[in-house]
């Protein structure tokens, strides 16, 4: 696989000094966000009651069991669903607004290509839909962020021809594509080999360096959480609530042998804890 | 250095053995095109065999060889009489897809209608070709009109039915990511919903071109004095076996041809590969 090239020479600099001043501060921040789902036989909480916020270029990993609605979580603040009743503001505006504006970007599970499209028509697809077309002049192009998630010469390749590693990297580039303010991503690595999945974990960390992006990352893996999040909300299941919200307090140039750390292993034992709590 | 002879001497190993692998798999490819042929030739050699040994009178059924006479002597007037069953069959063909497809796409975009008129839609298809039939020549006389009417009918069902299947059945995530980057309807119906149904139309167009042919003849011996369907009746009526044999060899030869062609189309304009498609 091709050597990824540094991003500071494929994304611009960051614009800090046009940003909006309502966004000052927080990204995203949810007060008491609570969801409600009706089904015949009963009535589901997800969540309950869920206050948390995550400050500009903030990674914030959401760790918890299955069913605790760190999923739910992420389509609230994608304007995918609707909280029952608390209220979420992403960039000082409401989801939707963000949404619309593209300031989000959203990495999905099962990476969710479109099987007749080539890698690079796949991360091309944000342009063509949502009355977004054209890029900011000097922004990275599909080919630059395929580069970037170190994919170049796989351009022409369709997703069937791909790794589910490859794949995974194609939907990041995608939701990079026009410079999101925020990256959304829902146990993405999740279904993949914990080599590729290691090695995604550590060009993540690069990434979100390079970009400043806002990132909020699900997963059920606590190394996971501590390797990549700057701080880790834990969440409670059934229903849905957060349990504790815990800052990483390590370097933020991470490789992976920080997981045999001393430090590493102290907030590990932590967050278990907060887990085991749980049941 | 060693290491190099080590490799070299690897490659001597691996090459014959796939040399070897590539023979196989040609004698499997040859074996595959070669063993129906048989199949066929031993079907026309009992069939041969009986006509001559049992002495079935011509006007019973005619043997191999004289089917293969008339279809030569007689081709004109086969000919002749193929050209309006293959214009009926096309135009049912084209008429009852690209209806199927339009009502599918409003069914996808407007529930109230799919669950107002798809019972209506299932109970008509439910009704056999040979009852449909007289009614569309009552109504629409005894030209091309009714024949193309029936080829139209009967393609209509499976496409309708598996064109909404197709559209609805889309990736949930995909769905999702649509709605992330706020696309309208119109952007998912055509970058998204008819991609992902062109596998399920095609197995639907695969089916209705066999079957229009059908329709199409059977909309001819209802009422017609040509075509394939008319030249089977007359062929029967005058006990004439052989020109009865060779118009059911070319009518089926058509239909053959036609579901070829679809699937031709399907390999040229499928290239990637779809997610399983029931």
């Amino acid at each position: 696989m091709a050597r990824p090239e540094p991003l500071a020479r494929v994304l611009p600099a960051a614009a800090a000094s046009e940003r909006p001043r309502a966004d000052a501060g927080n990204a995203v921040a949810c007060h008491n966000v609570t969801v409600r789902f009706i089904t015949d036989r009963r009535t589901v909480t997800a969540l309950e009651d869920v206050s948390f916020s995550v400050e500009n270029g903030g990674f914030l990993a959401l760790l918890g069991p299955s069913g605790c609605g760190k999923s739910t979580l992420l389509r609230v603040v994608a304007d995918l669903l609707a909280p029952t009743s608390g209220t979420v503001t992403v960039l000082g505006r409401t989801p939707r607004e963000a949404r619309l504006d593209r300031a989000l970007g959203f990495v999905f599970q099962d990476a969710a290509l479109l099987p007749w499209r080539t890698a690079l028509e796949n991360v091309a697809l944000p342009l063509e839909v949502g009355g977004h077309r054209g890029l900011a002049a000097g922004a990275p192009t599909p080919r630059d962020l395929l580069r970037l998630v170190g994919l170049e010469g796989w351009e022409g390749s369709f997703p069937h021809e791909l790794s589910g590693g490859m794949r995974q990297r194609v939907s990041i580039a995608r939701a990079l594509l026009g410079g999101p303010r925020i990256l959304l991503m829902d146990e993405p690595f999740g279904a993949l080999d914990e080599i590729t999945r290691d090695r995604l974990n550590e060009e993540l960390r690069r990434i979100w360096m390079q970009t400043g992006t806002t990132i909020l990352f699900v997963t059920h893996s606590v190394y996971e959480a501590i390797f990549l999040g700057e701080t880790v909300l834990v969440l409670a299941a059934n229903p849905g609530r957060v349990r504790a919200a815990v800052d990483i307090d390590l370097p933020r140039e991470r490789t992976l042998p920080i997981r045999e750390t001393e430090p590493f292993n102290r907030v590990a034992a932590k967050l278990r804890e907060l887990l085991a709590g749980d049941a | 250095m060693s290491a190099s002879t080590d490799i070299a001497g690897l490659n001597t190993r691996v090459e014959p053995a796939e040399a070897e692998y590539r023979r196989a798999k040609q004698r499997e490819a040859l074996r595959r095109k070669l063993l129906p042929c048989l199949g066929i030739l031993i079907g026309i050699a009992v069939w041969a065999g009986l006509v001559e040994f049992l002495k079935v009178p011509p006007f019973i059924a005619p043997s191999p060889l004289v089917v293969l006479e008339t279809l030569i002597a007689k081709s004109d007037v086969l000919l002749s009489n193929l050209w309006p069953t293959v214009v009926e069959a096309v135009g049912g063909f084209i008429l009852g897809n690209l209806f199927a497809i339009a009502l599918a796409t409003l069914f996808v975009h407007r529930k109230t209608v799919s669950e107002t008129f798809f019972p209506l839609v299932v109970l008509i298809n439910s009704i056999p070709v040979v009852a449909k039939a007289p009614i569309l020549v009552l109504l629409l006389g005894n030209g091309f009109a009714p024949k193309v009417a029936i080829a139209a009918v009967i393609s209509f069902f499976p496409t309708l039915v598996n064109m909404v299947r197709g559209l609805e059945a889309v990736n949930p995530q995909a769905m999702e990511l649509m709605r992330v980057l706020s696309a309208s309807k119109r952007e998912i119906f055509f970058k998204l919903r008819l991609y992902n149904s062109l596998p399920y139309l095609f197995s639907a167009l695969r089916i209705s071109a066999s079957i229009s042919v059908v329709g199409a003849i059977v909309g001819e011996w209802i009422g017609s004095n040509y075509g394939i369907g008319a030249l089977i009746i007359q062929a029967t009526y005058a006990f004439d076996s052989a020109l009865l044999y060779a118009t059911v060899l070319v009518g089926s030869a058509f239909s053959v041809a036609f579901f070829m062609a679809i699937s031709l189309a399907e390999r040229l304009i499928i290239r990637w590969q779809p997610s399983a498609v029931a």
